[in-house]
């Protein structure tokens, strides 16, 4: 089989000049004629020599930081810019979701909106006719119809957007971070839409910064790093890659001069060996002068981002903050913990409802042993992040396992 | 199953194909510019008649009672509205279409399609507001009992409104392209309609001048041309088809020198926008 898109070679050049003023000045074309000629080295590559097939049917996720070249990528697939140089042989219709709600005018109604965005983004008004009703009927708009658009909320303007662009029918559909907005509802109505267009063998590529999503929706996945294919292959992989990159130091400081209490020091610390394994976090508090007495909480969350559970050492305010700089030491047992990367997440203030300061995932630390002693078989991402302790009353048999 | 390549723009082409395949999108930009322009006016679409009319009677207070200036031998706002109507094509598309990029930059930046339509939809604008506009002509035509041989309406005014839209969608699309790499031209735009309402005879005769070379050079524009030919249904002096010609010439390469410049920077308007 033939692969639906076949990216080679592409890279896209932009100068550092060009990108930082948008748009060029009459006056530096006269002033300087002979300038611009000159060959900039200030060169930046946003793409450089891209390469990777993607074949019908299949979901791809494409993950990165911000800047990688994702965005620039998707870019070139939906012809909005060219290729600086290499070339992409596409095998079908392509149609993009850059942003849902692009054409939508304030001033039209809802009615006139699906179909001014709907011929934007390629349908014909035949096309537009026949999914009308389903349009609407997904969007949840059907009482606001020929209400102008400006008198929506954001979320419906979003509902809206969203529906007009599901019921697309292109071979390749391309999804950029469309679940940023809305409620958790339809957002999980959305990830259920964008699971049927991929499972009715339309070819999906999606960019993502919710890992969860990306897991979700595509099996395989590209991750590009400052514009290059840094691996491809099964989505949990790349996206284990992805994180294992953006890992956390252990220790992390702050010498600013800041007018609230805040953290200024914070170090993890793993001691003592299983099952006795403890997460020591050293601390340093700094206030500007004297405030309320505090108290203080971190959250330990997996490298995916999903909180595994919050220490609070006392739930009394226990901190006098006066301008001494103050130095305390935190024990957690963490023997439970399988091996994984964690990120830590710290918190200061004088009552629940108030923050002095709240740094997220701050440091970091690692966990290399089984909480299980003798386990041969891995720990995987499907079955969460903790073993829990569990006894076993009942007749034992005795296997031999030699 | 469709095959195409993306790859960096080498060779020059119109996209004539590709126009076509998208011909609906020029429907669906016309029709939202017009619905959004008149949408919050009470007046709605009357805009487009009263606009001509207040000018018309300004114009004819001013040049025919005022400084008493020829008008080929018709009634003044006869004279001063056929040209104010070709006229207006000619301006409202050209500032229509020169901001027409800017103006549309977040879908450009999003969504591909053939960047052409917009522009020319832009102008497709300006044309509906004069198809309002004809009633009003109609109305002064019948006003002061104009004579008006059908043969030469229907054969004169699409021909004028037809070089009026080419020269238009040239100067347009080129003006639309410098907009978007140079944001000076949004200041220059209007100085260039004041300038050439002046330039071009909408408000006096195009014999007003015996100096040959303005002569020449009003024999060679296109709007002179198209104002010519739409006076020319009732005035019954004779056309100068040589004028005419020139015009149609010079509109023509207008509009393959827009499109030239548009289509070798298009490719790089999301960057630049």
């Amino acid at each position: 089989m033939k692969p639906i898109l076949e990216i080679q070679h592409i890279t896209k050049k932009f100068k550092l000049g060009e990108k930082q003023e948008g748009y060029l000045a009459l006056r530096d074309a006269i002033s300087n004629p002979f300038k611009k000629k000159e060959e900039k080295n200030t060169a930046f590559f946003a793409l450089n020599d891209i390469s990777f097939d993607v074949y019908p049917g299949q979901s791809i996720g494409i993950i990165g930081k911000n800047g990688a070249g994702k965005s620039t990528l998707l870019k070139i697939l939906s012809k909005i810019t060219p290729p600086t140089s290499g070339k992409i042989i596409c095998r079908g219709r392509i149609a993009s979701l850059l942003e849902v709600g692009t054409g939508f005018h304030p001033e039209l109604s809802g009615r006139e909106n699906i179909y001014m965005n709907g011929s934007i983004l390629g349908m014909r008004k035949s096309e537009i006719n026949t999914h009308f009703d389903a349009i609407v009927n997904f969007s949840g708009v059907e009482n606001f119809l020929d209400t102008p658009l400006k008198r929506y909320s954001s979320g419906m303007q979003l509902r809206l957007a969203f529906a007009v662009a599901a019921h697309l029918e292109p071979e390749i559909l391309i999804i950029d971070e469309v679940l940023a907005v809305g409620d958790a509802e339809f957002q999980k109505k959305c990830l259920g839409k964008m699971n049927e267009i991929s499972k009715s063998g339309r070819t999906v590529l999606f960019v993502s910064h919710d890992m969860g999503a990306v897991q979700n929706l595509c099996e395989n996945s590209v991750l590009l790093n400052f514009g290059k294919v840094a691996r491809t292959g099964p989505t949990s992989n790349v996206i284990d890659d992805y994180l294992l990159n953006t890992n956390r130091n252990n220790k992390w400081e702050q010498l600013k001069n800041i007018d609230k209490p805040h953290f200024s020091k914070i170090e993890a610390i793993i001691h003592g060996k299983q099952p006795n394994i403890r997460l020591r976090i050293d601390f340093t508090i700094n206030s500007p002068a004297e405030m309320q007495p505090s108290f203080v909480a971190f959250d330990i969350a997996n490298k995916r981002g999903n909180v595994i559970g919050q220490s609070i050492p006392n739930n009394n305010p226990f901190i006098c903050l006066t301008k001494e700089k103050r130095e305390y030491s935190v024990n957690i047992a963490i023997n439970g913990f399988v091996p994984n990367d964690y990120v830590i997440s710290a918190w200061i203030g004088p009552h629940n409802s108030t923050t002095y300061d709240h740094q997220k995932e701050i440091v970091g630390f690692s966990i290399t042993e089984s909480p299980q002693e003798g386990r041969i078989f891995p720990h995987t991402p499907d079955h969460g992040n903790i073993i829990l302790q569990s006894e076993v009353s009942g007749k034992f048999q005795k296997i031999n396992l030699s | 199953m469709i095959e195409y390549e993306i790859k960096p723009q080498n060779k020059f082409s119109l996209g004539l194909k590709e126009l076509w395949k998208y011909r609906e999108l020029f429907y669906f930009f016309t029709w939202r510019d017009v619905k959004v322009k008149y949408k919050q006016a009470a007046l709605g679409i009357l805009w487009a008649i009263l606009q001509p009319l207040v000018m018309m009677l300004m114009f004819t207070l001013i040049f025919s009672k005022a400084l008493n200036v020829s008008s080929d031998g018709i009634p003044y706002p006869v004279f001063a509205i056929s040209g104010l109507l070709i006229w207006n094509i000619f301006s409202n598309g050209l500032i229509n279409s020169a901001n027409s990029m800017v103006t549309n930059a977040n879908i450009i930046k999003k969504i591909y399609f053939p960047r052409l339509i917009i522009p020319m939809s832009a102008i497709l604008t300006a044309l509906v507001d004069f198809a309002f506009a004809l009633i009003i002509y109609a109305a002064i035509l019948i006003y002061y009992h104009q004579e008006v041989s059908m043969l030469k309406l229907f054969l004169y005014l699409p021909l004028s409104i037809l070089i009026t839209v080419i020269t238009t969608f040239g100067l347009g699309t080129f003006l639309a392209a410098l907009n978007v790499k140079y944001r000076d031209f949004q200041y220059i735009i209007p100085f260039m309609i004041q300038f050439l309402l002046f330039a071009n005879p909408v408000l006096y005769s195009s014999k007003a001048f015996t100096n040959p070379v303005i002569n020449g050079l009003m024999r060679a524009n296109p709007i002179a041309s198209a104002i010519q030919l739409c006076r020319s249904i009732f005035t019954g002096i004779e056309v100068d088809w040589q004028a005419i010609m020139f015009g149609s010439i010079v509109a023509v390469l207008l509009l393959l020198a827009g499109i030239y410049t548009f289509r070798k920077t298009e490719a790089y308007f999301a960057d630049l926008a």
